[in-house]
């Protein structure tokens, strides 16, 4: 099990990650999500060894780790390029760390692996006539080689293009499963994070705000730009809030409301009303831009066998599923 | 291409030097070291290996040269570590840097018995005899003399000649503050002229006198009779040298002005404080004996101090010795030397 | 913490042997000149920084460093376009040719231009000899090879599409040169420049042979006093002199370069022919051609001259003691122990810079952790800027007593002379190993490699090709030092240059003869070393 207690990492005196704590059971999978500098790959790094921890301890199994060097930490590191070995072939690259250990039967092995990562008869092949999606693959075939008491994943679709990597967000997410791994991740984009993990921490300008089960944090964001950075799509605060949760039928004093942008859907009749802003076609659905009577403008979608057009008054129902009370900051 | 770098370096490496050279283990055996005895000298020195393995069969010792820089460097650095001497024995400090060697108590006292002839080379004001003149050689101004016969010129004869007209722009010598035979010319100049050598130096300059770096940069390459065939006739060089230029008819196409010359005498002395004091005075022995005095011509082009040493057929022949050479007294020069450089390169830099 | 003591046991090797072997030298002889008569008076030494003359040879040595630097970057620069960034045949031998004089032994080279602009040379009307002008051209001589490798190295892996992009927007080429290419190279221009101007200010021989004695320069002057005058004072004055300019040089110089290194970005697109445009580089290219081969032919020349007639007897003479013993040995065991000395030269400056090169590259996590390392990079580069004579002084008055008395170790020699090629070493080295993507060794680091295996696994793929490079060039250096090795060498096992002084010191057309036979053998053997070393493509070759 991976912990850190109050973990801070610093560059120069300037705080990069600050106080972090986390528990990673053995078996799970754990997304660390955040924007781009909220400190999440900072403290990837920590964990791996590459950055000295200004204070606070991260401890495996409650062995501290202070001082044990990369190399000796037993955690395979996965970069989002993949940083494969150019001068080697596939098999290679990916039997690189048994023929550091002189695993018997290591050839086996790594056939076994890129098997498992759907690249069979890859081998001989030299790393720059491979396409990005196969690198990837590569470099996990060779991360999970000596299975790692932990994997630590910094990024590892994002270089990808967009089908590529909602279709090998789901083959990773089976391959850890089936080989039991415990991995961290860090990404900055939540498909990614809801794909793979089954664990979610999420960090802002270096701290962690919040931890826990995927689906749990999922349905109820610690604060408003939380919520923002989980998808939901607006944040309503005070009365606005009220009106929302008091017609989708939940409990009815005023708080903040998080609102994914398919809360609200053009139904016949509905407890909410408003006028039409903008409308735009997607394949699934209409998605539109609605001034909701009492509230203002929120988000909502339409089936894509109703055309309503810009000025047109609609009725709207709620999807309770698709909001989140969130704790007002003051 | 690669093939035969890694070829060539392979194959040097294979005898790289630290790996295993016999010369490695002669300087760390203990053993050895009592029999040992190192000469200090200047980067000119070259002995016959014959001879060397002669004394070193003859008396037990083993020589072990350490041999770099210019005299003048020599004993700047036999000054610098006379606390912890470099070696033993020093030979090369010559009559123009010896008073500042005895002043600085570099050198033990050792009165070797000196060959014939040998005494009047002996320095003046080194009462106990702390240093033994070994061989000489005088820096005299040199004239090709077929170039003044092909243009029918009479060649100079003195340093009043050089700057007469006649010889605008003909004259060639390398600096005093940068060559031994330069200094020595200086000092020529210094023992005739007395305080009115800056006159003569200014004279000679506007007489289009060409300076140069060293002896070789003068005569190789300035000197008509040089290496590279040059267009200066007169030329700084030694009394030995008209004997390397001998042409098909058999004789000097070069001569030595006998009238321009300064004495220069290199000496050997035992080092105060050398771990070997024994094998210091056999060396020194060694360099005033009969077979190096003859030896000496050939090797370092200079002429031995014994007198009845025979000398090379060419030497004999052609290399003339002027009888009685400019001298200036030691101590003066150890006394004046860097006011008379900087003066020097005063006017000749102007 | 903990990373800089990391830091300090990397680099305790490389600074150990740079203690010994140039800060305890050269502190032992400054003291020398402040310490008088065990009493310390830095007055003296003061004293001497107020002389008319000191203040006209410093002012001399920065005019004619500024000069000499001058004339090789703007020839050198248009000469690495073309030799660098278009394709011609003998391409490869040109470069590899070009590098010949900077390994090339000032005696000779002296000799040789003299030869040249000499009042009965073929260029003598010029009335170049003797003057500051020849200085400089000597100086351009044997730097502008310098300036060629660090910019054309740049040059070759530029990117070509900003260049591209500007033309498109309707630069024209001068335009292009000026506003895009200039600036991206200003780093690889600005370090080749700074090392250019390194071996100007400290340049002996040149000034000495080529200005006829009319001019002194801090060098010069500071060999002079040492070892003519054992003026140590006014010598120590004129090393601190010394030691602080190039101090500064590297301060200022290490800003200018820390824009990002477009070297790094490489590309493999296969350079153009020449055309009509590239008329301004192959001009500044002929020029040096001019400029470089003049003197070199002036030597083959001279050596192919027996007698009145021509021939190679020269050549052959090459394994005799020279005519009536002017050697203790043959030419030819020179060269051999100027091979092996090379080797044992190249191996110590190899791993002392691999060391050093490593320590300068590694991405630092504090402010002071950088320093740190700006600092051991700017020390190793100060042997570059200290008087051989004033080291070699020092190792006699300083390595005298147990532990170290290494006085008469073989060893002084080769170490000397890897001090000298260390700063080139590090400077081919570090280039390359900077561009290492430091994730790669992450990444191994993760799959359980030690640092010695990801070295092996990352790093040396990349690098083998460099460190022949760097080893190339550290031998050549070793084969042509002579300032060091003149102080230290031991009679019986000269060097070839060392040989090369002695023949020409002595007179005898035979033994004239031999010393350009024997720098013609030194220069070839050099060439084949450098055409080797170009064969193998480093782009970071000799790239400061």
């Amino acid at each position: 099990m991976l912990t850190l207690d109050d973990v801070s990492v610093a560059y120069d005196g300037v705080p990069a990650v600050v106080d972090a704590s986390l528990r990673l059971e053995d078996g799970h999978v754990l997304a660390v999500l955040g924007p781009s500098g909220s400190g999440k790959s900072t403290l990837l790094r920590a964990i791996a060894g590459l950055e000295p921890v200004a204070s606070g301890r991260i401890s495996w199994d409650g062995s501290d780790l202070d001082g044990v060097p990369t190399h000796k930490r037993g955690f395979a590191l996965m970069f989002q390029d993949g940083q494969l070995f150019g001068h080697l072939t596939v098999a290679r690259n990916v039997g690189y760390a048994l023929r550091l250990r002189r695993t018997p039967n290591a050839a086996a092995r790594v056939r076994e692996l890129l098997a498992l990562v759907g690249l069979e008869g890859y081998g001989d092949r030299l790393p720059a006539t491979l396409s990005g999606g196969e690198r990837q693959r590569v470099a996990l075939a060779r991360s999970l080689a000596v299975q790692p008491r932990l994997l630590l994943l910094d990024e590892p679709l994002s270089a990808l293009d967009a089908g590529l990597r909602e279709r090998l967000a789901n083959d990773l997410r089976d391959i850890l499963r089936e080989a039991g791994t415990t991995a961290l991740m860090v990404t900055h984009d939540q498909e990614e994070a809801f794909t793979v993990a089954d664990r979610l921490a999420v960090m802002r300008g270096g701290r962690i705000v919040q931890q826990g089960d995927i689906a749990a944090v999922w349905r109820a964001p610690a604060d408003a730009a939380t919520a923002l950075f989980l998808g939901y799509a607006r944040v309503l605060e005070g009365a606005a809030g009220g009106v929302l949760l008091r017609a989708a039928g939940l409990a009815g004093a005023d708080a903040a409301v998080a609102v994914r942008r398919s809360a609200l859907v053009v139904a016949d009749s509905g407890p909410l009303s408003g006028t039409v802003l903008s409308a735009r076609v997607t394949p699934e659905q209409i998605r539109l831009v609605v001034v909701v009577d009492g509230i203002g403008e929120l988000d909502a979608v339409a089936r894509l066998d109703t055309h309503p057009a810009t000025g047109d008054q609609v009725s709207m129902v709620v999807d309770a599923s698709r909001l989140a009370v969130t704790p007002t900051r003051h | 291409m690669l093939a035969p770098t890694l070829a060539v370096v392979l194959a040097a490496s294979a005898c790289s030097v630290i790996g295993g050279d016999d010369d490695a283990g002669k300087d760390t055996s203990s053993g050895a070291a009592s029999k040992r005895v190192v000469l200090v000298t200047h980067e000119s020195f070259v002995l016959p290996e014959e001879l060397q393995r002669q004394f070193e069969k003859d008396t037990g010792y083993e020589i072990e040269t350490r041999a770099s820089g210019d005299a003048g460097a020599l004993t700047n650095k036999l000054v610098l570590t006379k606390e912890n001497p470099l070696g033993d024995v020093a030979f090369g400090v010559d009559n123009t840097f010896a008073s500042r060697a005895l002043d600085e108590g570099v050198f033990a006292p050792y009165a070797a018995k000196l060959p014939e002839g040998a005494d009047e080379f002996l320095l003046e004001g080194d009462d106990d005899q702390r240093l033994s003149p070994v061989d000489n050689a005088n820096v005299c101004v040199n004239v090709d003399d077929t170039w003044f016969a092909d243009k029918g010129v009479t060649p100079p004869r003195s340093l009043d000649d050089l700057v007469k007209p006649a010889y605008k722009d003909l004259f060639v010598t390398s600096g005093a503050a940068t060559s031994s035979p330069g200094m020595a010319f200086l000092l020529a100049t210094i023992a005739k002229y007395g305080d009115d050598w800056p006159d003569y130096w200014a004279d000679l300059m506007d007489n289009g006198a060409l300076l140069t770096d060293g002896w070789s940069d003068a005569y190789q390459v300035d000197f008509t009779q040089g290496g590279g065939k040059g267009d200066r006739p007169i030329v700084l060089s030694y009394d030995s040298s008209p004997a390397f230029t001998i042409a098909d008819d058999g004789t000097s196409t070069t001569s030595a002005l006998l009238d321009t010359c300064f004495r220069q005498v290199e000496y050997a002395g035992v080092l105060d404080g050398a771990e070997n004091p024994d094998g210091a005075k056999a060396l020194v022995d060694f360099l005033l004996s009969p077979e190096v005095q003859a030896a000496l011509p050939d090797s370092m082009y200079v002429f031995p101090v014994d007198s009845s040493v025979q000398l090379p057929a060419e030497w004999a022949e052609f290399a003339k010795q002027p009888t009685d050479p400019w001298q200036v007294d030691p101590a003066d020069i150890a006394a004046n030397r860097d006011d008379w450089l900087r003066e020097w390169s005063d006017i000749t830099s102007r | 913490m903990k990373r800089i003591l990391a830091l300090v046991g990397l680099a305790a090797v490389p600074l150990a042997v740079l203690g010994v072997f140039f800060v305890l030298p050269v502190s032992g002889m400054l003291a020398e000149g402040f310490w008088v008569d065990g009493r310390f008076d830095p007055a003296a030494v003061a004293e001497v920084l107020t002389r008319p003359r000191t203040l006209r040879v410093i002012w001399f040595t920065a005019w004619s460093a500024l000069a000499g630097t001058t004339v090789a970057v703007l020839l050198g620069v248009p000469a690495a376009h073309l030799l660098h960034r278009r394709r011609f045949r003998g391409r490869g031998v040109l470069r590899a040719l070009l590098l010949v004089p900077f390994v090339l032994p000032t005696v000779v080279v002296g000799v040789a231009f003299r030869e040249l602009i000499g009042e009965a040379g073929p260029l003598g009307f010029l009335g170049f000899d003797g003057s500051a002008g020849a200085i400089i051209a000597g100086l351009a001589f044997f730097n502008v090879a310098v300036v060629i490798r660090a910019v054309g190295a740049a040059w070759e892996s530029l990117d070509p599409r900003p260049a591209e992009a500007a033309a498109a927007l309707g630069a024209g080429p001068a335009h292009v040169f000026r506003t895009v290419t200039l600036p991206a190279l200003r780093p690889a221009i600005v370090s080749a420049a700074s090392v250019v101007f390194l071996f100007c200010a400290t340049a002996f021989g040149v000034v000495l042979t080529l200005g006829g004695l009319r001019y002194s320069s801090v060098e010069t002057e500071i060999y002079l006093l040492t070892t003519n005058l054992l003026d140590l004072q006014a010598a120590a004055a004129l090393s601190i002199v010394q030691l602080l300019a190039i101090t500064a040089l590297l301060f200022v110089t290490s800003r200018l370069r820390a824009v990002a290194d477009p070297s790094l970005a490489r590309t493999t697109a296969r350079p153009p022919r020449v055309s009509r445009g590239d008329w301004p580089s192959l001009l500044a290219t002929l020029l040096v051609i001019v400029l470089v081969g003049l003197p070199i032919a002036a030597l083959v020349v001279g050596s192919l001259q027996v007698g009145d007639g021509w021939g190679l007897g020269n050549y052959r003479a090459l394994t005799t003691v020279g005519s009536r013993d002017a050697l203790l040995v043959p030419a030819t065991d020179a060269l051999v122990t100027s091979l092996r000395t090379a080797v044992d030269a190249t191996w110590m400056s190899l791993s002392l810079g691999l060391l050093v090169a490593v320590i300068v590259t590694r991405r630092s996590h504090t402010r002071a952790e950088r320093r740190v390392r700006g600092l051991v990079d700017g020390l190793f580069m100060l042997p570059l800027g200290v008087s051989a004579v004033t080291l070699g002084f020092g190792f006699l008055i300083t390595l005298d007593e147990p532990p170290l008395d290494l006085r008469d170790s073989l060893l002084l020699v080769p170490i000397a002379q890897a001090l000298v090629a260390l700063p080139l070493v590090v400077r081919t080295l570090a280039p390359a190993l900077g561009g290492v993507d430091d994730r790669q060794r992450q990444a191994a680091a993760s799959l359980g490699a030690g640092p010695l295996r990801t070295f092996v696994t990352v790093d040396l793929p990349i690098m083998w090709k460099p460190l022949l490079a760097a080893a190339g060039f550290a031998f050549a250096v070793s084969l042509g030092e002579f300032g060091a090795t003149s102080f230290l060498a031991r009679d019986e096992t000269p060097t070839m240059p060392i040989v090369i002084f002695h023949l020409i010191g002595h007179p005898g057309a035979m033994n004239y003869g031999m010393a350009l036979a024997a720098s013609v053998v030194l220069a070839a053997t050099t060439a084949v070393v450098m055409l080797a070393v170009e064969r193998l493509r480093v782009p970071s070759l000799g790239a400061f």
